[in-house]
C-alpha cells in the first residue's frame, strides 16, 4: 500500500500542521466546511482534527449521499423491493436506512429479494442472469457515482436488457452548496471541495463561491494528508486576503473535469425541476432523472410508487447536522436513542454520515484533555 | 438547557454499560449473525435469559465444567459453520468447522480432545463434494490432535440449505493452573496478536467473486491449540485469550475494555496487516480491525512476560508475525474504551461492530 501510505505519513503531517498553526491569527476563529462525506469519514478515522490548532473548526456539510435521501424516497424504494417479481439491488449502506416502516434489511427478512451490490453493473449482470425477474437498482449518489449509473444504462440499452430498471436518486452538489451559503445560520470561512465529484465536474463550477460569496475553496483528495493540505491552502488564502478556487487534488482533478463522464450523464439523464433533500428541503434543479426516451429503464415510470413526502421522525435532527448548524453530539437523540446499531436518522447509518463518523471514531475527542504546554 | 459534549459522551458510556432490557427487533436479520452489537443483544435477551447458569454466564469461548469430586476441569464448546462459498482459497467449510471449535477450546486454556460433527445436507449435494469436505475435516482434526468421535446427519429439501451446514462441538481438558479472564487483566498489560489481521474475512469476500478483484488472499483458517500451548508454556503472565473471529480484533477488545473498565490503547502502525488485505479493505471501505480471523489469537500479557510470549509465538509456524499492538491502561477520561493512535498522528475510538458488512463468513 505504498501509494496510500505516502498520504498518511505522520512525519509529513506534523510539518504541515505546524505550517497551518503558523498561519492562524491568534484570537481569530476559522470555520471550514468539508462538503463531501468521504472527507468527514477520513477526518474522524485518522484523527485529522487532533493536528489542527484550536482556532480551526471543521464543519461537516451535506455531502454524504446516503444521508441526503429523504424518508419518502426510502419508502418508495421499499415499496418497489416488496414486489414479488422484483430483485432489488442496492449499495450496502442503504439497506440499513430506516424508513417509515422498517428498513430494506427488514423488508429482506420479511421475504423481499434485496441484494447488496458494489456497482450498478453488478445489478445489470443479475438482470442478465435472471431473465424471468425484474431487477431494479437503487441509484444514489452525487456526480461521483452518476457516471457509472449512466454507463450501466447505456449498456442496458445497447444489449436490449429490458428486465432492468433504475430508481434514480442522483443529486448534484452545486445547488446544495449554494443552499448552504444562502442559509443564514452559518458563518463559514471556506470550503474543502469534494475531490471525487470534482474529477467529474471539474473545478470551474465552484467559481461562484469565490466570485459571489468571497470565500476560498480548496478541492481536496481523501487521504488525511490531502485534507490537511487543503486546510493549509485555505489558511494561506485567508492570510493573503485571497478567495479563489484552488485544486489540492491535481493528481486526479482537472479544471474541465471528465468530459466523457459528463457526456454519458447528459445522454441518459436530465435535471429534475426540484428534488427533496433530507434537511435542506426542496432544492430546485438539484437532482437528475432519466431522460424520457429511456423511460423503459425508469423504475419510477414502470412501478406505481407511493411518492409521498414523509417528514423525518420528530426527534431526528439530521437536517441540522447536514447543514452544519449543529454538531452530531448536539442532536437530542445522538448516542442514546440513535446509535449505529439502532439508527433513527441517515447520518447515523452511513459511514460517511457525520453522526456515525463521530460516534464510531471521534467521540473521545471531546473528553481529551489538551496536552499541557511544554515548559522550556 | 442544552447539554454539553461531555454530558452527551457520559450518557453514551452509561448506555453502553446498561444491561439489555429487551430485544427490540421484531424478526431476525443478518445483523444478528454478524458478531457485533446485534448478536450480543440476541444472545443476552434470548439465549442467556432462557438458559442462564454459572458456566454459561461466564460467556467465555468455552464453558469450563467440573464433575464433582474429579479433576481436571473440562472445557466444552460448540460452533456452527455456514460459510459461503463452501470452498475458498486457504480452506473449506469442513476445515473451518473443526478449527473453530478447537480454537474455542484452546482460548479457554484447555487441551482439545474430542469433537462431534452434525451435518445438515441439502438434497442434491454431490457426494464427491461431501467426501472431499469429510477428508478435509479429518486432516484438520489430525493436525490439531483431536478425534471426531460422534455425529449426526440430516437431509433437507433442495433450496432449504446452502449445500451443507456443519455444527461441531468439542471437549477438552483444562490442566493448567491458570485463570484466563478479564478480572486478571491489569493496567500496564500488553495486547499481543499472533499474526496478520483480516485474512479470512477478506479472502471470503474475494472468493465470492462479487468484487471482480484478483488477489492472492488466503484464509488463515488453522487450529491454534499448539500455538496457544507454546505461549502458555513460555510464560505464566498470560491473563486473557480470545480468537478474533467475527467482528475482528476491534470487537473482542471492545468487550475486554468494557469488562475491565480499563482503556485499551492500540497503535495503528504496529498492527500486522498484509498489504493485499489492506488494499482490498481500502477499496471496499472496510476497516481491517473488524474483519474476521480464523487462525489467530489475541493475548493480554503482563509486562514481565511479553518477551517470552513473543518469542514463543514467533517460534511457531502460525505465529511468525506476532506483535505487540497495544496496552491496557487506567484512563479516567476513557474507561472501558478502545482508542487507536493513528499512524497519521491522530487518535480515535474503536467500538464494537454495528451492522453487517460481511455476512456468512464462517
Amino acid at each position: 500500500m505504498k501509494f496510500v501510505d505516502e498520504f498518511r505519513s505522520g512525519e509529513v503531517a506534523k510539518r504541515v500542521a505546524e505550517q497551518i498553526a503558523g498561519l492562524a491569527e491568534p484570537g481569530r476563529n476559522y470555520k471550514f466546511m468539508e462538503v463531501c462525506g468521504g472527507h468527514t469519514h477520513t477526518i474522524y478515522k485518522h484523527g485529522v482534527e487532533d493536528l489542527l490548532p484550536p482556532e480551526i473548526e471543521l464543519v461537516h456539510g451535506p455531502g454524504c449521499p446516503v444521508c441526503v435521501i429523504p424518508m419518502g424516497r426510502q419508502d418508495d424504494a421499499i415499496a418497489i423491493a416488496k414486489r414479488p417479481e422484483v430483485i432489488f439491488t442496492t449499495f450496502g449502506d442503504m439497506m440499513r436506512v430506516p424508513a417509515s416502516q422498517g428498513s430494506l434489511l427488514d423488508a429482506k427478512a420479511s421475504g423481499a429479494d434485496v441484494r447488496m451490490v458494489y456497482s450498478p453493473l453488478d445489478a445489470l449482470r443479475i438482470a442478465r442472469e435472471n431473465p424471468d425477474r425484474e431487477v431494479v437498482f437503487f441509484a444514489i449518489g452525487f456526480e461521483t457515482t452518476t457516471p457509472s449509473t449512466a454507463v450501466t444504462l447505456l449498456r442496458a440499452r445497447a444489449e436490449g436488457i429490458t428486465n432492468f430498471s433504475l430508481f434514480a436518486n442522483h443529486v448534484t452538489i452545486i445547488p446544495a452548496i449554494r443552499s448552504i451559503l444562502d442559509s443564514p445560520d452559518l458563518r463559514l470561512n471556506g470550503f474543502i471541495g469534494p475531490g471525487h465529484v470534482s474529477t467529474v465536474i471539474g473545478t470551474r463550477p465552484y467559481e461562484f463561491i469565490s466570485r459571489d460569496y468571497d470565500l476560498p475553496i480548496a478541492v481536496s483528495g481523501f487521504e488525511p494528508l490531502d485534507i490537511l493540505q487543503g486546510v493549509y491552502m485555505l489558511m494561506r488564502q485567508l492570510a493573503e486576503g485571497r478567495s479563489e478556487v484552488e485544486n489540492q487534488y491535481s493528481r486526479v482533478v482537472r479544471e474541465e473535469g471528465n468530459p466523457l463522464a459528463l457526456k454519458a450523464i447528459a445522454e441518459t439523464m436530465e435535471l429534475r425541476t426540484t428534488f427533496e433533500w433530507r434537511g435542506l428541503g426542496f432544492i430546485s434543479q438539484s437532482a437528475l432523472k432519466l431522460r424520457d426516451e429511456l423511460a423503459v429503464w425508469d423504475a419510477e415510470v414502470r412501478y406505481d410508487i407511493p411518492g409521498v413526502r414523509v417528514a423525518d421522525p420528530k426527534a431526528c435532527q439530521c437536517g441540522e447536522v447536514l447543514k452544519g448548524v449543529i454538531k452530531p453530539w448536539q442532536c437530542k437523540v445522538f448516542g442514546t436513542s440513535c446509535t449505529p446499531d439502532r439508527p433513527i436518522g441517515t447520518c447515523m447509518v452511513s459511514s460517511e454520515g457525520a453522526c456515525a463518523a463521530y460516534y464510531n471514531y471521534g467521540r473521545h475527542a471531546g473528553r481529551r484533555t489538551p496536552e499541557p504546554a511544554s515548559v522550556a | 438547557m442544552s447539554r454539553s459534549e461531555e454530558d452527551v459522551l457520559d450518557a453514551i458510556e452509561r448506555r453502553r454499560r446498561r444491561p439489555h432490557v429487551k430485544l427490540m427487533d421484531q424478526q431476525i436479520t443478518l445483523a444478528h449473525g454478524a458478531g457485533g452489537k446485534s448478536s450480543h443483544t440476541l444472545i443476552e435477551m434470548v439465549f442467556r435469559r432462557a438458559f442462564t447458569n454459572p458456566a454459561l454466564d461466564a460467556l467465555g469461548d468455552s464453558a469450563l465444567l467440573q464433575v464433582e469430586g474429579t479433576a481436571p476441569r473440562l472445557a466444552f464448546t460448540t460452533d456452527a459453520s455456514v460459510v459461503k462459498p463452501r470452498f475458498f482459497p486457504g480452506g473449506d467449510i469442513g476445515e473451518l468447522a473443526v478449527n473453530g471449535t478447537v480454537n474455542d477450546l484452546a482460548m479457554a486454556g484447555a487441551r482439545p480432545l474430542w469433537l462431534s460433527a452434525s451435518f445438515i445436507l441439502e438434497e442434491g449435494l454431490a457426494t464427491a463434494e461431501l467426501e472431499r469436505i469429510a477428508q478435509s475435516m479429518a486432516g484438520a482434526a489430525a493436525r490439531a490432535g483431536v478425534a471426531i468421535v460422534t455425529g449426526d446427519t440430516k437431509v433437507v429439501e433442495r433450496g432449504k440449505a446452502d449445500g451443507l451446514y456443519i455444527t461441531t462441538a468439542g471437549v477438552g481438558v483444562h490442566e493448567r493452573d491458570i485463570v484466563l479472564a478479564p478480572e486478571q487483566v491489569r493496567s500496564g498489560d500488553k495486547v499481543i496478536v499472533s499474526g496478520t489481521l483480516g485474512d479470512h474475512g477478506m479472502a471470503i469476500m474475494v472468493a465470492r467473486g462479487e468484487l471482480e478483484l484478483e488477489t492472492d488472499l488466503r484464509s488463515d483458517t488453522a487450529s491454534v491449540n499448539e500455538l496457544t500451548a507454546a505461549l502458555l508454556d513460555a510464560t505464566d503472565e498470560v491473563r486473557w485469550l480470545r480468537d478474533p473471529t467475527r467482528g475482528g480484533l476491534a470487537t473482542v477488545l471492545a468487550e475486554l475494555a468494557l469488562a475491565t473498565e480499563l482503556a485499551v490503547d492500540l497503535d495503528e502502525a504496529a498492527l500486522p496487516i498484509r498489504p493485499e488485505v489492506h488494499g482490498a479493505c481500502e477499496i471496499l471501505g472496510i476497516d481491517p480491525l473488524y474483519v474476521a480471523n480464523e487462525g489467530k489469537l489475541v493475548a493480554v500479557v503482563g509486562p514481565a512476560g511479553v518477551e517470552a510470549a513473543l518469542a514463543a509465538l514467533r517460534g511457531h509456524p502460525l505465529g511468525g508475525d506476532a506483535a505487540v499492538v497495544g496496552e491496557l491502561r487506567e484512563d479516567p477520561t476513557a474507561p472501558g474504551m478502545v482508542l487507536l493512535n493513528t499512524a497519521f498522528g491522530g487518535n480515535r475510538v474503536v467500538d464494537m461492530l454495528a451492522g453487517d458488512p460481511l455476512p456468512r463468513i464462517c
